[in-house]
């Protein structure tokens, strides 16, 4: 007697394949759903805001009147964010990848030093909003200022350059600090003159990522307490500044019907910022991808 | 001497003896690393400065507000003249409302596009879905905001006219269209990293790729899967800007979703951007929220990195 | 299996091998544990300079270790631990005193893997001579030149030194990297199986590299390859299990081993 019939089992495959493919569909339309999300959302945003977005939008200050409302203050501010948390992030982020990667021994400390970055790292950003008021925009006297919204972003999104940066170092070739060393050079010669270089693509990748999601980053800015309307452009590292996702939002929250469509016209001029960073990053990763 | 002779005018090994400043080198060799131990415990120090930021800030708080009160209050009016209350329930019902319908949205569809992505999906398809995705993750959260306020929720209120400008369910779908991606890649790592030779001892046996996938990729990576959805609830627990922007601004203590209500990001954000001087209990109140909600992160992500850890399957 | 004992393996005659040549290692006694494997047994060696020394011996029996230790290069495992001398020009290389940096500038090494730095040709060679201080630009592009005509590589690359090293075959690699290391013009050259990666047309080009490199460099060679190690040495070590078992001329280890095992080794009985 066998205990499989074959006859069965025919008539069953039928409908079990009937079953995958029904829900192979299924699977494809939930994938489907994100890109579809994300078609609507771009649509909407140039549909409402192409009608605001002209060269004056990029000379004008805020207004009352949405007509003649601009970005000069925000955009400029943005810009100058970016100015402080790219080097002090990515001076931070490579300084702390090379110890953890190239000289911390495995002990509790580093270990300790580990699970912190990737706790620090789900951290919620209007936490940090929280440190920046607290330690920089009060205890430090830098006032609510670019250097203190810098400085606390720089820690936001500190993990983020660490983490990649331990990446790009990691795959970087024994062989090459073997032949380094080899040739009588020292350690940081090393590293600054063969591992360094080897892993900056990477790095860079990793960092203009992480700069991208500084730039669109709100909740910390509300927080330490950022104008929404400034008639002024920053001149100095102390300055008080508006930056372009905090325009955004106060131009989201007003009732005006009108302002939202200048809103949509402000997140037309940050998401093509990020997208040139995205596609930057993107060029890099493919052009030095794995050499070795 | 070595018999070598000459071959050109200089000599490298004479003009390294002559150029070369080991005593310099030797000294950066010392320094180097203790400079780059101090640049690495700058992560540390961040830690240390939030949890100082929250405690002492927080402590303050508690002086003037009872902390029974703040734990088990199911009232939240500290704009009320006379009287305010500080009970955060009302508050936290509301993140809790968020993120349940953020789940609800993001769990299904993350986990069906991660087993497209890695089971059905071919090399080429994943090449071109994958960066979208990325770019999906990568939308600054106001935008997502604008989106819930301006395009969600109007379609929402045309459906179901009872339903007012600002609530729960908008944000909340907004949400979850915000940490899809993420358990999307997330959950397909852990797909990817289960072997094939599992997958093929199925298909051998005359397995679909549904079943293959339902039976034996899906539980192998389960951990991957959890820890990712557990992440993803963090994420969403700690979202501010979309909910500050359509959630509304009214605590409330119960389980409607359709009127206005008001999460801890959230009302972080309406002291801050409102009057609230330096000083004031308002002004305490949003380390004492901020400190809830830390908590509650912290709990998640530990969470997260215990289950990868602990169900870490080995194979 | 027959009774012959002969080597299969013709030895080339080579120019007899001049007397009274002076010691550049002399190895004491050393010792040498990963953890608490015994990996190096009481080495004794003395390598003369101005010749190529080979050093034979099945995986595993130390060879590699051997050579790596001789530029303290072994040094970057953290378990491992050493005991006994070797002296490099009368000079202890354990001493405290002597730092590695000093050692490895006297003592190139070329690798099994060809490891150009991905960087052009011309940053490639220069790479030594600037860590060592060297900036000026008409020094450097002498050196280059010079390294790459030594290393008989210079014709192939002379028109592209700004091209990155990684765009060339394996075999040129190789012969960059033996540019590289002769940039600094070292006393000693160690190549740790520098042709096991190769093809054998690249593999003769280093070969005959290796005889002309002779004039100048005292070469010491870990080959798992005993044609290679017959071919285009002076002096031959086999080792064992971490111990040396034989060390003399290269003519005599093929033509006349006085050890049963190397015998054996050399004429394919294991290994």
């Amino acid at each position: 007697m066998n205990y499989i019939n074959h006859e069965q089992v025919a008539a069953k495959t039928k409908s079990r394949l009937i079953k995958n493919n029904i829900l192979k569909g299924l699977f494809l339309a939930a994938t489907m759903f994100g890109l579809i999300v994300l078609a609507i959302l771009l649509f909407r945003i140039v549909t409402q805001g192409s009608e605001y977005l002209s060269f004056d939008f990029f000379t004008r200050f805020a207004s009352r009147i949405p007509e003649n409302s601009g970005i000069k203050s925000a955009f400029l501010g943005s810009i100058y964010l970016m100015l402080v948390v790219a080097p002090v992030s990515m001076f931070l982020g490579v300084g702390t990848a090379i110890y953890l990667e190239e000289y911390a021994k495995k002990n509790k400390m580093t270990d300790f030093i580990r699970i912190n970055i990737s706790n620090l790292a789900g951290v919620p950003s209007v936490v940090f909003g929280l440190l920046g008021l607290t330690i920089f925009v009060r205890y430090f006297g830098l006032g609510i200022s670019i250097l203190a919204a810098g400085l606390t972003m720089s820690l936001l999104i500190l993990p983020v350059i660490i983490v990649a940066s331990q990446e790009a170092i990691r795959a970087v070739p024994g062989e090459l600090r073997e032949a380094s060393f080899a040739m009588g050079a020292t350690k940081w010669q090393t590293i600054l003159r063969v591992v360094l270089p080897t892993a900056i693509p990477g790095v860079l990748t990793g960092s203009i990522l992480a700069l991208s999601r500084a730039i669109g980053e709100t909740a910390p800015l509300v927080v330490i307490g950022i104008p929404t309307i400034l008639m002024f452009t920053p001149n100095s590292l102390l300055s008080t500044f508006t930056a372009l996702p905090m325009q955004i939002f106060d131009w989201t929250k007003r009732p005006q019907v009108a302002f939202h469509d200048v809103a949509a016209a402000g997140i037309i001029v940050l998401m093509t910022l990020l997208i040139i960073m995205n596609s930057i990053a993107v060029f890099i990763r493919n052009k030095y991808q794995k050499r070795f | 001497m070595s018999m070598k002779e000459p071959k050109t005018t200089i000599s490298v090994q004479e003009l390294i003896a002559e150029k070369s400043n080991r005593g310099l080198l030797a000294l950066i060799e010392k320094i180097m690393p203790k400079l780059l131990f101090l640049i690495a415990a700058v992560s540390v120090l961040t830690t240390i400065g939030i949890l100082f930021t929250l405690i002492v800030e927080t402590g303050i708080f508690f002086s003037r507000v009872p902390i029974i009160e703040f734990i088990t209050g199911r009232e939240w009016y500290p704009f009320a003249n006379s009287t305010p209350t500080y009970g955060i329930l009302p508050l936290v019902v509301g993140t809790l409302k968020i993120t349940g319908i953020a789940i609800l949205v993001a769990v299904p569809i993350g986990i069906a596009t991660a087993i497209y992505l890695s089971e059905y999906a071919s090399r080429r398809v994943r090449k071109i879905i994958k960066p979208i995705l990325e770019v999906l993750a990568g939308v600054p959260t106001i935008v997502y905001g604008f989106f819930a306020l301006t395009f969600v929720t109007p379609i929402l209120r045309s459906m179901f006219p009872e339903i007012s400008i600002f609530n729960a369910i908008s944000p909340g779908i907004v949400v979850g269209i915000m940490i899809t991606p993420m358990i999307a890649s997330l959950s397909e790592d852990a797909m990817n990293s289960v072997p094939n030779s599992m997958r093929d001892g199925a298909y051998a046996l005359g397995s679909t790729k549904l079943e293959v996938a339902l039976k034996i990729v899906l539980p192998a990576a389960i951990s991957g899967i959890v820890a990712s959805t557990v992440l993803a609830i963090s994420r969403a627990i700690g979202e501010t800007m979309i909910v500050a922007v359509a959630a509304g601004s009214t605590p409330r203590f119960d389980a409607d979703l359709t009127g206005s209500i008001q999460t801890m990001t959230a009302y972080i954000v309406q002291v801050a951007t409102g009057d609230a001087g330096y000083g004031t209990t308002i002004y305490y109140s949003i380390y004492a929220v901020g400190f809830t909600l830390f908590l509650f992160t912290l709990v998640m992500n530990m969470l997260a990195q215990y289950i990868s850890k602990r169900f870490r399957e080995e194979y | 299996m027959t009774t012959s004992v002969k080597p299969k393996i013709d030895v080339p005659e080579k120019e007899e091998v001049k007397k009274n040549k002076s010691s550049v290692y002399k190895t004491e006694g050393l010792n040498l544990w990963y953890g608490t494997n015994h990996a190096l047994k009481n080495i004794e060696l003395d390598i003369k300079e101005n010749e190529v020394t080979a050093i034979i011996g099945p995986s595993g029996c130390g060879k590699s270790t051997y050579i790596k230790t001789l530029n303290r290069m072994i040094e970057t495992i953290p378990s491992v631990k050493t005991s006994g001398a070797i002296n490099y020009r009368g000079r202890n290389i354990f001493s405290k005193e002597y730092r590695v940096e000093e050692l490895r500038t006297k003592v190139g090494m070329v690798f099994q893997k060809p490891n150009p730095f991905p960087k052009s040709i011309y940053d490639n060679i220069a790479y030594g001579p600037r860590i060592h201080g060297i900036k000026n630009k008409k020094i450097l592009d002498e050196i280059v030149e010079k390294s790459l005509r030594g290393a008989a590589i210079w014709d192939e690359v002379k028109d592209r030194l700004n091209e990155n090293a990684y765009g060339l075959s394996g075999g040129q690699q190789q012969r960059i990297c033996i540019a590289r290391c002769l940039a600094i013009e070292p006393d000693v050259i160690l190549m740790d199986e520098p042709t096991s990666a190769l093809d054998p047309i690249s593999t003769l080009k280093v070969e005959e590299l290796v005889q002309e490199l002779k004039k100048d460099y005292s070469i010491i060679i870990v080959t798992h390859n005993m044609q290679q190690a017959a071919r285009i040495s002076d002096k031959t070590a086999f080792f064992l299990n971490g111990e040396v078992i034989e060390y003399d001329s290269t003519d005599k280890i093929f033509s006349n081993p006085s050890d049963k095992r190397t015998e054996d080794y050399i004429s394919g009985r294991f290994g």
